[in-house]
C-alpha cells in the first residue's frame, strides 16, 4: 500500500514523539518509582473500624520504615475520619485510606495525592509535605446526595 | 464524475427509520441540554434547584441522555443511512431488523428515564456499584444496548448482502466504516452487558446479596473507553468521506482511511485501565501496558489529521491557490456543512492533547476526577463529535425528509457553530483551569467549610455558568434548525454528499475485508491486556459489597 512521502515523514515524527512520551512515563514510573496508587491489599469493608490501622485513624510516627509517619483515613458517606489533621512540614508520610461503604475519592487539592477508595481495598500513597499551609481533602468520586459536603483538611505546620 | 451521489436518493422507507432515530436523539439533546444548563447554574453558587429535584438527579439525566441516548440513536440512524445510501436500499428484512432495534432501544430509554425521574436511579451514567439503582434502570440500559445490537445486525446484514452481490470487490468506504464501528461497539458492549446482567441486575433484584466492585468497574471501563471511539468514528466517517465531497475535493486515500479505522478497532478496546489508574487492586505494570496501548490510537489520529488537511490543501491548490497557506482561503467557509464540522476538527487538537495528559500515569494523578476531565470530554464529545453530528444533520435531515437547507438556515447553522465555539471556550476552558487547581468533577456547589482553596474555584465556576448559558442558546438554535429541516423547510432534493477517491490513489487491498483476521487480532489484544489482571482480581477479591441507596 502506497503512503505519501509527506505522510511518512508526519507519521515517523508522530511515532517518534509517541515513543519519547511513553519512555518518559515508563522511566518515571519504573525507575523513579512514580507509580500511581495501586495497593493490592484487601480488607473487609464491614470491619474497617476494628481492623488495624483503621481502628486508630490519624497521624502516627513510625520507626524503621522508609517514611516517618503514617496518616490513616477512614472514609464513609459523607465524611472522613479524621476531619482535620496536623502534619509537620517536610515529613515523609504514607497516606493509608479505605472506605466503609461506597466508592469515595481522596484528593488533596494542590498536591499529587489522588486516590480512589473502593470498598474491600486499601489505598496508599507515599509523599512529602514540603510547603506549610492548609490543604483541602475532597471526595472526587460521586458517593451520594452529600458528596459535595465530604471533605477534610491537612494542616502542614512548621 | 458525480455518479452515485447524484443518482440515488436514500429510499423513503429507510429514511423514515433513520429519522425515527434522529427524533429521539434531538429530544435527548433538548432534555440533556437543559439539565446541563441547570448544573452550571447551580455550581456557580448563584442559583438553587427547587426542592423536588437535586443536582445529582439532574446530573444523571444529563449523562445518560446525552452520553448514551443522544449518541447511540444518532449514530445508529446515521450509519443506517450511510449503508442504505452506499450499499443500496435495505431489504425488508434488514429494515424490519432496524425497526426492532429502534423500538427496543426506545423502550429501554423510557424505562431508565422513569427510574431516574422518580429518583430511584441517581447513580450517574457510570452507575458504579455499590451505589444501587432500581432494577428497572439496569434493565432499561440493557435494552438500549441490546437494541443497538439489533440495529447493528441490520448493518452487518446489509454489508454481507453487498459483498455477496459484488464478489472480490472492496465494500463501499462508508459501509465499511459503519461496519467497523458496529463491530467495535458489539465487542465493547459485551463488557457492560456482562456486569449489568450477571452482577448488577441480580444484585438489585435481591437474588444475590453482594457485588464485586472492582470486577464491575473493570467490565464497565472495558466498555467505557471504546464508547468514546464509538462516538468519534462516525465523526471521522464524515471527515474522511463526506466533507471532501462537500468542499468539492477528493478523498485523499481510500486505503489509508480503511487502515486507520482498522487500527481504531484494534486499539480502542484493550485500554480501559487508563480510566482506573488511581485504583487499588490493579498491578501498576498492567496499568502501564494499557497506557501504551491507549497511546497507540495516536497513530490513526495523526493519519486522520494528515488526510483531512491533505484533502483541503489539494482542493485549494486545484482552485489555483498559491503560497504555503493560500489554500485556506479557497475553502467554502460560508457552507455550514463544512464550516461547522471544521470547528469540531479544530477543537480536536486541544482535546487530543488533553487526552494524552489524562492517559499518562503521573499526569493523571493531577487531574483524575477533577473537573479538568469534564472539560476534556466537552471538547471531544460535546464539541468535535457533536458539531460534526450537527453538520451532518444539516444535509442528512432534509435529504431524508425530501426538503432543502435554505440559505437562511445555512446562515443560522453557521451562527450556531460560532455560538457553540464561544460558549465552549468559556465553559471548557474554565473547567480545565479549575481542574488543575483541584476542583472535583460531578460535585454540586460547595464552599467546603469555607476553605480558601475551594474559594479559588468559584470564579471559574461562574465562568462555566456563563459558557453553559451560551451553549444552551446554541442548543435552542440547533433544535430550531432541526425542526425546520424535519417539518417546515421547502420541499426539494438535498444532496447526500459521498466523497470520491483521488485519481492518483491506488487500488484498495482486499485484506481490509478479512474480518476473521481483524476480529482475531482484536480478541487476542483484549486477552493479552486483560486476562492476567482479571484473574488476579477474582483470585484476590475481598468480600463483596451490599447495595447502598445514598440518594
Amino acid at each position: 500500500m502506497h503512503i505519501h512521502k509527506f505522510e511518512k515523514i508526519w507519521l515517523i515524527f508522530g511515532i517518534t514523539t509517541l515513543i519519547v512520551f511513553l519512555s518518559v512515563i515508563g522511566v518515571s514510573a519504573f525507575y523513579l518509582g512514580n507509580q500511581p496508587p495501586s495497593c493490592l491489599a484487601t480488607i473487609n469493608p464491614e470491619k474497617v473500624d476494628t481492623t488495624a490501622p483503621f481502628d486508630k485513624p490519624g497521624l502516627k510516627k513510625v520507626e524503621g520504615k522508609e517514611w516517618d509517619y503514617e496518616l490513616v483515613f477512614v472514609a464513609s458517606a459523607f465524611a472522613y475520619n479524621p476531619g482535620q489533621v496536623e502534619v509537620p512540614k517536610g515529613a515523609k508520610v504514607k497516606v493509608i485510606a479505605t472506605t466503609k461503604d461506597v466508592i469515595h475519592g481522596f484528593q488533596v487539592a494542590g498536591t499529587n495525592i489522588n486516590m480512589m477508595l473502593e470498598p474491600g481495598y486499601i489505598s496508599e500513597y507515599v509523599t512529602t509535605f514540603d510547603k506549610a499551609g492548609d490543604y483541602l481533602i475532597v471526595c472526587n468520586e460521586y458517593c451520594g446526595v452529600g458528596h459535595h459536603m465530604m471533605s477534610s483538611k491537612i494542616e502542614v505546620v512548621e | 464524475m458525480n455518479t452515485e451521489s447524484v443518482k440515488t436518493v436514500v429510499d423513503r422507507r429507510d429514511g423514515k427509520l433513520a429519522m425515527a432515530h434522529f427524533y429521539v436523539a434531538f429530544i435527548a439533546l433538548a432534555i440533556g441540554g437543559l439539565a446541563g444548563l441547570l448544573q452550571t447554574l447551580v455550581r456557580s453558587g448563584k442559583f438553587e434547584l427547587p426542592s423536588w429535584t437535586g443536582y445529582y438527579q439532574i446530573l444523571t439525566i444529563h449523562g445518560v441522555v446525552l452520553g448514551l441516548v443522544l449518541t447511540t440513536f444518532f449514530i445508529m440512524g446515521f450509519q443506517l443511512s450511510l449503508v442504505s445510501k452506499t450499499s443500496g436500499t435495505l431489504t425488508d428484512k434488514q429494515r424490519k431488523t432496524g425497526w426492532i432495534g429502534f423500538w427496543t432501544m426506545t423502550i429501554g430509554t423510557v424505562m431508565a428515564a422513569i427510574m431516574i425521574l422518580t429518583n430511584q436511579a441517581s447513580v450517574l451514567y457510570t452507575f458504579y456499584a455499590p451505589l444501587q439503582a432500581h432494577a428497572l434502570f439496569y434493565l432499561g440500559l440493557t435494552l438500549v444496548i441490546v437494541g443497538s445490537w439489533i440495529d447493528g445486525a441490520a448493518i452487518i446484514m446489509a454489508y454481507s448482502s453487498w459483498r455477496k452481490a459484488n464478489p472480490g470487490k472492496p465494500s463501499p468506504l462508508l459501509t465499511f466504516m459503519s461496519l467497523v464501528n458496529t463491530l467495535m461497539w458489539i465487542v465493547a458492549t459485551i463488557g457492560v452487558a456482562a456486569t449489568v446482567l450477571f452482577q448488577l441486575l441480580p444484585w438489585s433484584l435481591g437474588l444475590v446479596e453482594r457485588v464485586d466492585v472492582l470486577v464491575s468497574r473493570t467490565l464497565f471501563w472495558y466498555f467505557g473507553h471504546p464508547l468514546v471511539y464509538f462516538w468519534l468514528l462516525p465523526a471521522y466517517m464524515a471527515w474522511y468521506a463526506i466533507v471532501p465531497k462537500i468542499i468539492g475535493g477528493k478523498i485523499f486515500s481510500d486505503s489509508l482511511a480503511r487502515m486507520s479505522f482498522i487500527l481504531f478497532l484494534l486499539f480502542s478496546i484493550p485500554v480501559g485501565f487508563h480510566h482506573q489508574l488511581m485504583e487499588p487492586g490493579i498491578d501498576p505494570a498492567w496499568k502501564f501496558l494499557q497506557v501504551i496501548l491507549t497511546f497507540l490510537v495516536v497513530i490513526p489520529s495523526l493519519m486522520t489529521a494528515f488526510s483531512l488537511f491533505a484533502t483541503f490543501e489539494m482542493f485549494g491548490r486545484s482552485k489555483g491557490s498559491t503560497g504555503l497557506f493560500g489554500w485556506v482561503k479557497k475553502l467554502p467557509w460560508g457552507d455550514a456543512r463544512f464550516a461547522v464540522p471544521f470547528i469540531g476538527m479544530l477543537a480536536f487538537i486541544p482535546a487530543g492533547a488533553g487526552g494524552l495528559v489524562n492517559a499518562s500515569h503521573q499526569l493523571n494523578q493531577v487531574v483524575h476526577n477533577t473537573i479538568w476531565v469534564t472539560g476534556h470530554f466537552h471538547l471531544t464529545l460535546a464539541t468535535s463529535v457533536i458539531l460534526t453530528f450537527f453538520g451532518i444533520s444539516y444535509w442528512l435531515v432534509p435529504h431524508l425528509t425530501g426538503r432543502v437547507l435554505t440559505k437562511a438556515m445555512n446562515k443560522l447553522a453557521i451562527i450556531q457553530g460560532i455560538v457553540w465555539a464561544i460558549g465552549m471556550t468559556f465553559m471548557s476552558g474554565a473547567m480545565h483551569a479549575a481542574g488543575l487547581l483541584g476542583a472535583p468533577r460531578r460535585s454540586s456547589f460547595s464552599t467546603y467549610g469555607g476553605s480558601e482553596q475551594a474559594a479559588e474555584w468559584i470564579p471559574y465556576q461562574i465562568a462555566q455558568a456563563v459558557g453553559g448559558s451560551i451553549l444552551f442558546l446554541g442548543i435552542i438554535l440547533m433544535l430550531y434548525i432541526f425542526i425546520n429541516l424535519a417539518f417546515f423547510a421547502p420541499k426539494g432534493e438535498e444532496e447526500f454528499p459521498v466523497g470520491e477517491v483521488a485519481d492518483q490513489a491506488e487500488k484498495t487491498p482486499m485484506v481490509f475485508e478479512n474480518w476473521k483476521l481483524w476480529l482475531g487480532i482484536t480478541v487476542l489484544l483484549i486477552l493479552f491486556a486483560y486476562t492476567i489482571p482479571f484473574i488476579d482480581m477474582i483470585e484476590n477479591a475481598p468480600i463483596g459489597s451490599k447495595g447502598y441507596k445514598f440518594f
